[in-house]
């Protein structure tokens, strides 16, 4: 078992958001989880990856046998856990390059694995790049300064080909897409998918879904799991609404 | 009263053994009047509007030794303007001028470098003239070091004719112990292009006042800097740009990174004139304060006095994002990297734009120095 989320209350400022969440993901698997605004799909995403303005109120999350909220964001991420962000932050004044190869060398001493030179780590930027048909004018860019809405979501999946996480939470990553930027975004996501990882795909949007096929889709209302099924569910959902699930809750 | 005086006169000798060295006529003339300009005067102090936050008592009781040089004359130093303050004629009284000129409608490709090096306990005065001839182009470098204690008081006139294009890059980095005093002047005639970068690092107690001005129409300017601090270090930038006539553009933008007790002070002052229609002013100063015992007093002031202008002027004090430090640790960088690594890329800002390729990477360097960190650049 990769992740186990058992009974997870959570929230923020003394508000609770998350109210009993459970959820199981194994290794190899792709789970969407759905549902409307303020459902508390981003909650769920930000305490995962270990936000400090989140706060855990009850239950455990259980990562590889190790419980998850027991560790600080940074440890989260050399451990495996990878957080493509709904609006990724700009970091002026550093390239992208520079900032990559930072955070692949943290990992890889954590793991006690060599790390890369600048020319090394090169060579791997421009191989991983070509997953999300990026080229290497993007590498001497600030990170995120100045790119489009869609280069920003492309360079999330291009961090995440660089540092090949174990659990990868995508927070609707396809909002604010075009249709091509969307069509790469989830090629991008396709070729990183494999038996060894697991992946979650946070979307308000049945659409995303369409280019990377779930195994398992979840809807959130009010903080907890309230219907469950397979890939046809979302079809269901983007046919009869939220109100459909939020009514049969009541 | 009798020790005011005595700061004020330990100069004396000096000045008679400069004196006797300056053959030129003008010269000498000039020097001894701002040599009288500064006994009577003295160093200001804060209740000198224009040194408020900045107190250079600790400079008038160190005592320093004049260094040797043999000096240039021009009748361009009769535009430099030493009546300012005691500093601007300490320094005229011995400055040690140089002169360069590139000649009209000339690109010269290597850089002109002057590095200054202040040996232990001495008194540097050096000047540069610059004269950008019509249509050239050319980059000038100056450098400030020190080997220890010393007191460094320079100064730069600039003259930017038609259509020439000037890049000036001004690099401050003397040793922890040492004083250092700058001044900047630059003028612009028609359709000239000035572009400067200067870097304050070093130094316990270090001034540069800036004065810019267009005096023929189409000129445009960028004047930036960055100044980064710790310990106890103190750095007081003092800019002033005179829109005097129409259709200039200047950009002013200004960061500072400040350290443990160190403290900053940025006045920049853009002065629009009545005439000078078309003017387009944007001036910003952004301060990042790395400690809660770190200071910093920001004042950008527009007087403007035409209507038909674009103006735009700001100032920040703050500390890093929170945001932009969980992103970063969301990809594995441990909290003392990613807080490095922001507090770099936001001083890298202003070191980018430099285009000389081995100043750009010391600066990145030095950066990194004063940051401890080893950002694998």
């Amino acid at each position: 078992m990769l992740l186990e989320i058992k009974d997870l209350h959570a929230g923020i400022e003394g508000r609770e958001i998350l109210k009993g969440l459970n959820l199981t993901v194994n290794a190899g698997e792709v789970h969407a989880i759905m549902g409307p605004n303020g459902s508390g799909k981003s909650t769920l995403s930000k305490v995962l990856a270990g936000h400090p303005t989140y706060e855990v109120l009850s239950g455990e999350v259980i990562y590889e046998g190790k419980n998850l909220l027991e560790l600080e964001p940074d440890e989260r991420a050399r451990e495996g856990i990878f957080l493509a962000f709904q609006y990724p932050v700009e970091v002026p004044g550093v390239s992208n390059s520079q900032f990559l190869r930072l955070a692949y060398n943290e990992k890889m001493k954590h793991h006690g694995t060599e790390e890369l030179d600048p020319l090394e780590f090169n060579d791997l930027l421009k191989e991983r790049a070509k997953i999300v048909e990026m080229d290497s004018s993007f590498f001497k860019r600030s990170v995120n300064e100045g790119f489009s809405g869609g280069e920003k979501k492309r360079n999330e999946i291009l961090q995440m080909a660089v540092l090949q996480p174990k659990l990868a939470i995508l927070d609707e990553t396809d909002s604010g897409l075009d249709i091509d930027a969307l069509r790469i975004v989830a090629e991008g996501v396709n070729k990183l998918r494999s038996s060894e990882n697991g992946i979650i795909l946070v979307t308000h949007y049945q659409r995303l879904l369409n280019y990377i096929e779930p195994d398992f889709v979840h809807v959130l209302a009010n903080g907890k799991i309230v219907k469950q099924g397979g890939k046809e569910l979302a079809l269901e959902l983007e046919e009869k609404g939220y109100d459909w699930v939020k009514a049969a809750t009541k | 009263m009798m020790t005011e005086l005595a700061k004020e006169t330990i100069y004396q000798k000096d000045f008679q053994t400069v004196l006797e060295q300056t053959k030129d006529e003008n010269l000498r003339r000039l020097r001894e009047k701002a040599f009288a300009y500064f006994t009577e005067n003295g160093f200001p102090t804060p209740k000198n509007e224009e040194w408020k936050y900045t107190n250079v008592s600790q400079i008038s009781d160190f005592r320093f030794q004049i260094s040797n040089f043999k000096s240039e004359s021009n009748e361009l130093l009769n535009a430099f303007d030493f009546e300012r303050n005691g500093f601007t004629a300490l320094h005229l009284a011995f400055a040690d001028v140089q002169i360069i000129t590139i000649p009209k409608e000339t690109s010269v490709e290597k850089p002109f470098e002057f590095n200054f090096r202040a040996d232990e306990n001495s008194a540097n005065f050096p000047h540069i003239i610059v004269v950008a001839e019509a249509g050239s182009k050319a980059t000038i470098i100056e450098h400030y070091e020190s080997n220890g204690a010393s007191f460094t008081n320079s100064a730069i006139q600039i003259f930017i004719e038609d259509n020439a294009n000037l890049t000036h890059y001004r690099v401050q980095k003397e040793s922890a112990e040492s004083y250092h005093i700058g001044t900047t002047e630059i003028n612009l005639k028609r359709g000239s292009l000035y572009n400067s970068t200067n870097i304050n690092l070093g130094a316990k107690l270090s001034r540069h006042d800036i004065h810019l001005k267009f005096t023929e129409e189409g000129g445009e300017a960028f004047v930036d800097g960055l100044y980064m601090l710790g310990g106890e270090q103190h750095h007081d930038t003092h800019s002033e740009i005179d829109h005097a006539l129409p259709n200039c553009v200047s950009h002013q933008s200004y960061k500072g990174v400040l350290n443990d007790k160190s403290r900053g002070v940025f006045n920049g002052k853009v002065m629009v004139r009545e005439n000078a229609s078309g003017t387009d002013a944007q001036q910003s100063n952004k301060n990042l304060l790395l400690s809660n015992d770190a200071r910093v007093d920001t004042k950008p002031q527009l007087e403007i006095f035409n209507d038909d202008v674009k103006c735009a002027h700001g100032a920040t004090v703050g500390q890093l994002e929170e945001e932009e430090l969980f992103y970063l640790l969301s990809r594995g960088l441990n909290e003392t990297l990613a807080r490095n690594l922001l507090t770099y890329g936001f001083a890298e800002e202003i070191v980018n734009k430099i285009e000389v390729e081995s100043i750009k990477k010391q600066l990145d360097e030095a950066v990194l120095n004063r940051l401890n960190a080893d950002l694998g650049v």
